[in-house]
């Protein structure tokens, strides 16, 4: 094998933000608001001025859907590899590493089975911050796993989404995620079984363009942004003035991309509701 | 006495075989096939080379959809419009005969000059053109017409009334359809394949890939704007992500190479469209008689099959 290509850069070009920079990700960007960690967590990480809906992680939405004790993690083992020994100003298995440290878990998406208001679900949840909630391979292969679960019990799988797209670091065989994920969704189709599509706040680009939209029923949170492409690239590419609103859940709503926006609070007993329709009593 | 490139194609295919969790069954297979197909590359791409087919999968002289249904189809007939909204320019679609069937033809078009460029939006279509393409395979499904797709675009265009007519969503359907034909499907990328914009219309039986066309899940300016922070880094870019079509071939994304006329397809027209016509021919030919069903099941699971990861133990 030939060597590696060396792709690094002097790092000079490309300044780390200072982190004095960064808002403090407890304060509301929407009204300014202050909250410890706690009072955030008992208000479902939803600010209680003005109703901004602050990122939730993973575990958290998983504890914040499922029936207490109902949830159990499947795929747990798998981690991404690095197909193409890519590394940009850092290698990428650094990235993960870091990622994984971070956040305690093995890559962007967790899965599982569990209920919600004593309805049985198989869930697919993202957790954004993971690499920006990219999808990789191991994302691709744990929504499948989480499709093939779902088929196998006969129940509906509820996806969560949160992600910036397609993992760059994994090339193309990230892009191939979309239609692998896309033939999944179309065998839950053919079995019978429902995909309820969740989408938080950012659900966009690979993920948009993949199962989170084939949903049967797609739900938004309000304020998440879900466009194919993001606003700033927009601005840059065509320079056309962007509504307030460009890409909101809000404007998806209206433009008919989704069926409902629904606020954290009311999230699962809506989803209870959906669960219900959507199960088979003839199935058991 | 075998040169030094052929020695270092070897060892690629060495490491092909070697792949964890590619597919097993996918690659053991077809590692004859891909040796054949890998004898055909001349060098192995480093980085000015992964950089040179990004330039020629972009040259201007290079054919475009309509260049190859001139010489490929006959009687063609173009059919536009979604049916509901517009008539999308960069994506064109129509029935055709090829080798004598008729066959559905969906591809993106390029333009060379600036009026026309305009008009087909550079190859970048909106939700209307993957609608357009959607009724246009079902069309072809209901008639058991082969859907031949060529896929030439640097992504589906970022465009506020884009995203209002919900281009997430007609790439996400686009895909899910692919994923229910019940009719033989063959796609090649003959320019740029750029990322969403392409899978719309690529989730085909058979993946072919022209020799100097690029397939990337990002622009290499993209790439370098985001993890590089700098857009002249793209073909640093470019070499970190391997967009050229040795590597897709490697990674089981695409089945086959198709040769190019020396030099690139810009060269001669005419012989890249022999070269190509050949290619979906021969595509053609291996799913013939294959039932809708078992193309289906065989088309998810390739698909299901692709990704590279490592179980924690």
């Amino acid at each position: 094998m030939a060597s590696r290509i060396d792709v690094s850069i002097e790092h000079s070009h490309a300044p780390e933000q200072p982190d004095s920079a960064k808002p403090h990700p407890n304060t509301c960007p929407g009204c300014g608001s202050h909250y410890r960690d706690d009072e955030l967590d008992a208000h479902l990480r939803v600010c209680r001025q003005c109703g901004h809906h602050f990122s939730v992680r993973a575990r958290a939405r998983v504890g914040q859907l499922v029936d207490e004790g109902s949830f159990v993690e499947e795929a747990a083992d798998l981690r991404s590899d690095d197909p193409l020994g890519f590394y940009d100003l850092r290698p990428y298995t650094e990235r993960l590493a870091a990622a994984e440290l971070e956040t305690g878990l093995g890559d962007a998406m967790v899965i599982g089975e569990a209920s919600i208001e004593r309805r049985a679900c198989a869930l697919a949840v993202m957790d954004f911050a993971f690499m920006g909630g990219s999808m990789g391979s191991v994302v691709g292969e744990k929504f499948c796993r989480a499709c093939e679960g779902a088929i196998e019990r006969e129940v509906p799988l509820v996806s969560v989404t949160a992600s910036g797209g397609a993992r760059m670091q994994e090339g193309i065989l990230s892009l191939m995620q979309l239609p692998k994920t896309v033939c999944a969704v179309e065998d839950m189709r053919d079995a019978g079984v429902a995909l309820i599509s969740v989408m938080a706040h950012p659900t966009t680009a690979g993920v948009l363009a993949s199962f989170a939209s084939l949903g049967d029923v797609v739900i938004a949170e309000p304020g998440a942004l879900l466009a194919f492409t993001g606003p700033r690239v927009v601005q840059q590419t065509t320079r056309e003035k962007l509504p307030d609103d460009f890409g909101l859940a809000e404007s998806n709503y209206r433009f008919g991309h989704v069926d409902a926006i629904v606020a954290r609070p009311q999230l699962r007993s809506y989803l209870g509701r959906l669960l219900g329709l959507l199960t088979h009593a003839d199935r058991g | 006495m075998p040169t030094e490139a052929e020695v270092r194609l070897r060892e690629r295919l060495s490491k092909l075989r070697s792949l964890r969790l590619l597919g097993g069954a996918k690659v053991d297979g077809e590692v004859e096939r891909l040796e054949r197909q890998l004898e055909r590359i001349s060098e192995e791409p480093v980085e000015d080379g992964i950089w040179r087919s990004v330039e020629l999968a972009r040259d201007d002289d290079r054919p475009y959809t309509l260049d190859y249904v001139d010489r490929i189809m006959d009687d063609f007939v173009e059919l536009r419009g979604d049916q509901v909204r517009a008539d999308d320019p960069a994506l064109v679609c129509g029935l055709g005969h090829f080798d004598g069937r008729t066959v559905a033809l969906i591809g993106h078009q390029k333009a060379r000059d600036l009026r026309e460029r305009t008009r087909r939006n550079f190859g970048m279509a909106h939700p209307e053109g993957y609608r357009k393409a959607m009724r246009v395979m079902q069309l072809a499904d209901r008639h058991g017409f082969p859907v031949v797709s060529l896929v030439d675009t640097p992504g589906a265009y970022p465009g506020v009334a884009a995203e209002q007519h919900g281009q997430g969503g007609a790439i996400a359907r686009s895909q899910a359809l692919m994923a229910r034909l019940e009719t033989p499907t063959v796609a090649c990328i003959i320019g740029e394949g750029g990322s969403g914009g392409a899978i719309a219309i690529a989730l085909s039986d058979r993946v072919l890939m022209q020799e100097n066309a690029i397939y990337s899940v990002i622009s290499p300016e993209g790439c370098a704007a985001i993890l590089w922070r700098d857009q002249d880094e793209k073909a640093k870019a470019a070499a970190a992500f391997r967009p050229d079509a040795a590597h897709c071939l490697e990674l089981g994304v695409v089945d086959a190479i198709v040769a190019e006329p020396p030099g690139g397809a810009q060269t001669d027209h005419d012989e890249a469209a022999r070269l190509l016509a050949d290619a979906i021919r021969a595509s053609l030919n291996e799913l013939d008689g294959v039932s809708g069903e078992e193309l289906k099941r065989r088309r998810r699971r390739k698909f299901r099959s692709l990704g590279v990861y490592a179980v924690n133990t």
